[in-house]
C-alpha cells in the first residue's frame, strides 16, 4: 500500500491530475451510455413495450445490453455531413462548445466527503457559469447550421436558457444563504443530521424550482421545445450528423446527470444518509458514503426520464412565462424567507 | 432603420408532424405565423379517375385507400351510393353490422387521431397506448375480411360474408411464450361478437386511462385551449363536418340527421362542444369513443339475438355461394357475368354520404347505364378542414400550428385522394 502511494506522490502532477480526470470522466461516461440505455428501457416499459433487448454481447442478448455500445460505434462510422451554407469552423466547433462545459463542471464536484478534483471555494459560482456556457454551442450550431429550422431551434433555447437561468441563480442563492457557503463540500455538511435536515425541507420551492429549472436547462421534455421533434424537428442539431451528433447528444445526458447530481448535493444531503447521525455511524452501508449519492443521483435522473414520458411539450411563450412569471418571484420571495430564517436562526436547520 | 421582412418556412412534406405529405409553405414572424399556405397533391392517386375504368366492385378496395384509418367508413359512402343508383337495400344485419363496424372504424380512427395528436404536442406515451387498443380492433377486421387494414368487406347489398364463429389465435413463436400466447387468446376463445363486447367492456377503463394523461393535464389544456378557434357560423361557412363542425357547437351528425344503416335503431348521443377550439374537438373525439362503445354494444347485443342473411339474394349484384356454382349452371354464369362484367345500373345521378369519423364521407356518382360509373366524385372530409388552415393558423405560434394539424385530424389518402 505504501508503496502505492509512494509511486502516486512521485508522479507529476500534471499526469496524477488528468489520471483523476479519467477516473472521473471514464464512469461518467459509461454512465452517460447506459442513461441513454435506461431511458430507452424505462419509457418503453411505461409505454408498454419492451424497449431495446437485441444487441447483447458474445452472441448473448443480455436484456440489450449492448445497445448503447451498438450505437456508439455507428455513430463514430457515420458520416459528418457538413451542409454547404454552413459555416464549417462555428459548425464543428459548436459540438465541442457544448460537451466542454458539461464535462468541465464535473471538476468541482464532490463524491464523498474530501473526495473532490478540485476543492474550490467558489464551486458553486463554477458551475453556475459552466452550465450557462453550454448554452452558446446551441446557439452556435444553430446559427452555422444555416437552416431556419436549426435556427428557430437555436433562438427558442437561448430565450429558454438565459431566463431559466435567472431561477436557478436565485435557487441556488437560497442554498448559498442557507449553508453559508459556495464551497459545494460545505454545503453538504451544512445538511448535517437526518433526512429533514436536508435543504428540500426548508428550501422546498426553490428544491423544486431548481430542479424544474434544471430540467428546462437540459432541454428535456416537457420543456424541450429546441428541439421539438414535433415542430422544427431536431432543433439546433438537425443538420448534424455521426459524431457530431453524438457529442451534443453526449453533453445533453451529461448535463442531465450533472443536474442530477447537484440536486442531490444541494437539496438532498449529497453523501449523507437519511438516518439520524447516531444509528448509522459506521454501519455499513447506511453510514454516509458514495452510495447515497448515487442512488439520490439514479433518483432524479428516473424523474427525467418519467417526465418525458408523461407531459407533452410546453410551447415557447409558455415556458417563458412559467419562467419569468412564475419561478423568478417565487425564488425572489424565497430568498428573502431564508435570510430570515438564517438571521432568527430558526430551530432545527439554522441554529 | 433596417427593413423587417417575414420569412418563409417549408413545413413538409418531409416532417415528423406532416402527417404524411403535407407540405405547408408558412410566412413568419419569428415564430408567429403570418399566413399558413396548405400544399396538396403530393399524395394524389387518381381514385375517382381510376374508377371510371373498371366495374363498380372493383372499386371498393380503393376506398380503403383514400382514408387509410376510417377504411370501412369509406367503402360505406361508396357502397351506400351504389345501392342507392340500384335501387336496393341490405338485409337487416348487413345495416347492423354495417353500423357495429363503422362504429369500430370510428374507435380506431380516433385512437390514431388521438395518439398522433398527442405525440404531436409532445405526449408520446399517449400513442403507443392507443396503439394497443388499435391493435386489437384492427384482429376484428382481420377476423371478418382476412386483411388487417383494406378490408373490402362491405358490398352494394350487404357484407361479404357473415361475422365468423371464431377469432384467430396466437401461437406459440419466438417471440412469445406459450403462457404469453395463452393470456393474448384469452378473449379470443368465442366468436368475434364475443371478442369485440370483450373489448367495448375494457374499452371505457382504457378511456378514463387516457384522460387521466390528457384532459386535466395543465400543459395540455395550455397548448390547446383556445388554439384554431373556429365560430360556429364560420365552421359551417367553411364547409366543416365531423367533429371539427361538433366541436364548435354545431350539433350536425348524419348519423343522427339522416340516419343510414342501422342507426335510427340504436341509441346514442352527439357531443358538442362549447369554444370551438383544439380542447373542445379533443373533448368531443373522446366522447365519441364513449358513444361509439354504446353504440356496439347495442350491435353485439341484436346480432346475436337475430342470425340471418348478411347479403340480398339477387345473384345480379351479389355473387352466388360457391358451392352452388358447382352444380348449378345458372350460378356459375352469374358469378362469371358479376365478376367479369359486373352490373349495369340505370342511368341517373346520385350522391350518398356516411358520417365518417372525420366528417361527411359521400360519393356523388353520374352513370350512363353502363358497367362503370361515368363519373365519381369524392367528397373528403379532410380537404375542407385543411383549407381552413390559414384561417385557424394565422396569428398563432409555430408550435400551435402542429396542435392544429393534429386537431384537423387530416389523413392525405383523402385528401389528394
Amino acid at each position: 500500500m505504501d508503496a502505492v502511494i509512494e509511486l502516486w506522490t512521485a508522479l507529476p502532477v500534471v499526469i496524477q491530475i488528468m489520471i483523476k480526470i479519467v477516473t472521473i470522466m471514464l464512469p461518467l461516461m459509461i454512465l452517460v451510455a447506459y442513461y441513454t440505455y435506461a431511458e430507452r428501457k424505462i419509457i418503453g416499459y411505461m409505454q408498454v413495450r419492451m424497449g431495446p433487448n437485441r444487441v447483447g454481447f458474445f452472441g448473448m442478448r443480455l436484456w440489450g445490453l449492448g445497445q448503447p455500445i451498438a450505437d456508439a460505434v455507428k455513430l463514430m462510422f457515420k458520416e459528418i455531413v457538413v451542409p454547404s451554407g454552413a459555416n464549417k469552423l462555428l459548425f464543428l466547433i459548436a459540438p465541442m462548445l457544448s460537451i466542454g462545459p458539461a464535462l468541465a463542471a464535473w471538476a468541482v464536484f464532490p463524491f464523498n466527503a474530501g473526495l473532490v478534483l478540485a476543492d474550490v471555494n467558489a464551486g458553486l459560482l463554477y458551475i453556475l457559469a459552466m452550465t450557462s456556457l453550454g448554452v452558446y454551442g446551441v446557439i452556435i450550431a444553430g446559427w452555422a447550421s444555416n437552416s431556419k429550422y436549426a435556427f428557430l431551434g437555436a433562438m427558442r433555447s437561448a430565450a429558454q436558457i438565459v431566463s431559466y437561468e435567472i431561477a436557478m441563480g436565485f435557487a441556488l442563492v437560497g442554498v448559498l444563504v442557507a449553508a453559508g457557503s459556495l464551497n459545494l463540500g460545505d454545503i453538504v455538511a451544512a445538511q448535517q443530521g437526518s433526512v429533514f435536515h436536508w435543504f428540500w425541507l426548508p428550501l422546498m420551492p426553490l428544491f423544486l424550482i431548481y430542479f424544474i429549472s434544471g430540467v428546462a436547462e437540459t432541454n428535456r421534455a416537457p420543456f424541450d421545445v429546441a428541439e421539438g421533434e414535433s415542430e422544427i424537428v431536431a432543433g439546433f442539431h438537425v443538420e448534424y450528423s455521426g459524431m457530431t451528433f453524438a457529442v451534443f447528444f453526449l453533453a445533453e445526458y451529461a448535463n442531465m446527470i450533472l443536474i442530477s447530481a447537484l440536486s442531490a448535493l444541494m437539496f438532498l444531503g449529497g453523501w449523507l444518509s437519511p438516518l439520524p447521525e447516531a444509528w448509522v455511524d459506521g454501519v455499513f452501508l447506511l453510514d454516509h458514503g458514495f452510495h447515497w449519492l448515487l442512488i439520490k443521483t439514479f433518483f432524479f435522473m428516473f424523474l427525467f426520464l418519467w417526465f418525458r414520458a408523461t407531459f407533452p411539450r410546453y410551447r415557447y411563450d409558455q415556458i417563458m412565462r412559467l419562467g419569468w412569471k412564475v419561478f423568478i418571484p417565487i425564488t425572489i420571495v424565497w430568498i428573502v424567507v431564508v435570510a430570515v430564517m438564517k438571521v432568527t436562526a430558526m430551530p432545527w436547520w439554522f441554529n | 432603420m433596417a427593413e423587417i421582412r417575414n420569412y418563409t418556412l417549408n413545413f413538409g412534406p418531409q416532417h415528423p408532424a406532416a402527417h404524411g405529405v403535407l407540405r405547408l409553405v408558412l410566412e413568419m414572424d419569428g415564430e408567429v405565423i403570418e399566413r399558413a399556405d396548405p400544399h396538396v397533391g403530393l399524395l394524389h392517386r387518381g381514385t375517382e379517375k381510376l374508377a371510371e375504368s373498371k366495374p363498380y366492385n372493383q372499386s371498393i378496395g380503393y376506398m380503403d385507400r383514400l382514408d387509410y384509418v376510417s377504411m370501412m367508413c369509406s367503402e360505406h359512402g361508396y357502397v351506400r351510393a351504389i345501392e342507392k343508383l340500384l335501387g336496393i337495400e341490405a338485409p337487416e344485419r348487413a345495416q347492423y353490422i354495417r353500423t357495429m363496424f363503422d362504429e369500430i372504424t370510428r374507435i380506431l380512427n380516433h385512437l390514431m387521431w388521438l395518439g398522433t395528436h398527442a405525440l404531436d404536442v409532445g405526449a408520446m406515451t399517449m400513442f403507443l397506448y392507443c396503439f394497443r387498443e388499435r391493435e386489437d380492433l384492427m384482429d376484428c377486421y382481420e377476423a371478418v375480411s382476412g386483411a388487417r387494414m383494406h378490408a373490402t368487406y362491405y358490398r352494394p347489398g350487404g357484407v361479404y360474408r357473415d361475422l365468423p364463429e371464431q377469432m384467430p389465435r396466437y401461437e406459440e413463436s419466438q417471440f412469445g411464450s406459450t403462457a404469453e400466447a395463452k393470456r393474448r387468446n384469452a378473449a379470443r376463445e368465442g366468436s368475434l361478437l364475443d371478442f369485440i363486447e370483450d373489448f367495448i367492456d375494457r374499452f371505457p377503463g382504457l378511456v378514463d386511462e387516457y384522460e387521466t394523461l390528457l384532459t386535466d393535464n395543465r400543459i395540455w389544456k395550455q397548448r390547446t385551449v383556445g388554439i384554431g378557434v373556429v365560430t360556429p357560423e364560420r365552421a359551417m361557412q367553411l364547409g366543416f363536418t365531423g367533429p371539427m363542425l361538433r366541436g364548435s357547437g354545431v350539433a350536425w351528425d348524419l348519423r343522427k340527421k339522416q340516419p343510414y344503416a342501422a342507426y335510427d335503431q340504436v341509441d346514442f348521443d352527439i357531443p358538442i362542444g362549447t369554444n370551438g377550439d383544439c380542447y373542445d374537438r379533443y373533448l368531443v373525439r373522446v366522447e365519441e369513443f364513449r358513444q361509439s362503445a354504446r353504440i356496439i354494444k347495442q350491435c353485439v347485443q341484436w346480432l346475436r339475438a337475430n342470425p340471418g342473411p348478411v347479403m340480398i339474394g339477387d345473384h345480379k349484384i351479389a355473387p352466388p355461394r360457391r358451392a352452388d356454382m358447382k352444380d348449378d349452371m345458372e350460378a356459375l354464369i352469374h358469378h362469371f357475368k358479376l365478376f367479369t362484367e359486373g352490373y349495369c345500373p340505370p342511368p341517373g345521378e346520385v350522391y350518398a354520404a356516411v358520417e365518417a369519423p372525420k366528417g361527411e364521407f359521400g360519393c356523388y356518382i353520374v352513370s350512363d347505364g353502363a358497367n362503370k360509373p361515368y363519373r365519381l366524385k369524392i367528397r373528403a372530409p379532410g380537404f375542407p378542414h385543411l383549407a381552413a388552415m390559414d384561417e385557424m393558423a394565422r396569428g398563432h405560434m409555430l408550435a400551435d400550428v402542429v396542435a392544429i394539424i393534429g386537431t384537423m385530424d387530416i389523413v392525405f389518402g383523402e385528401i389528394d385522394r
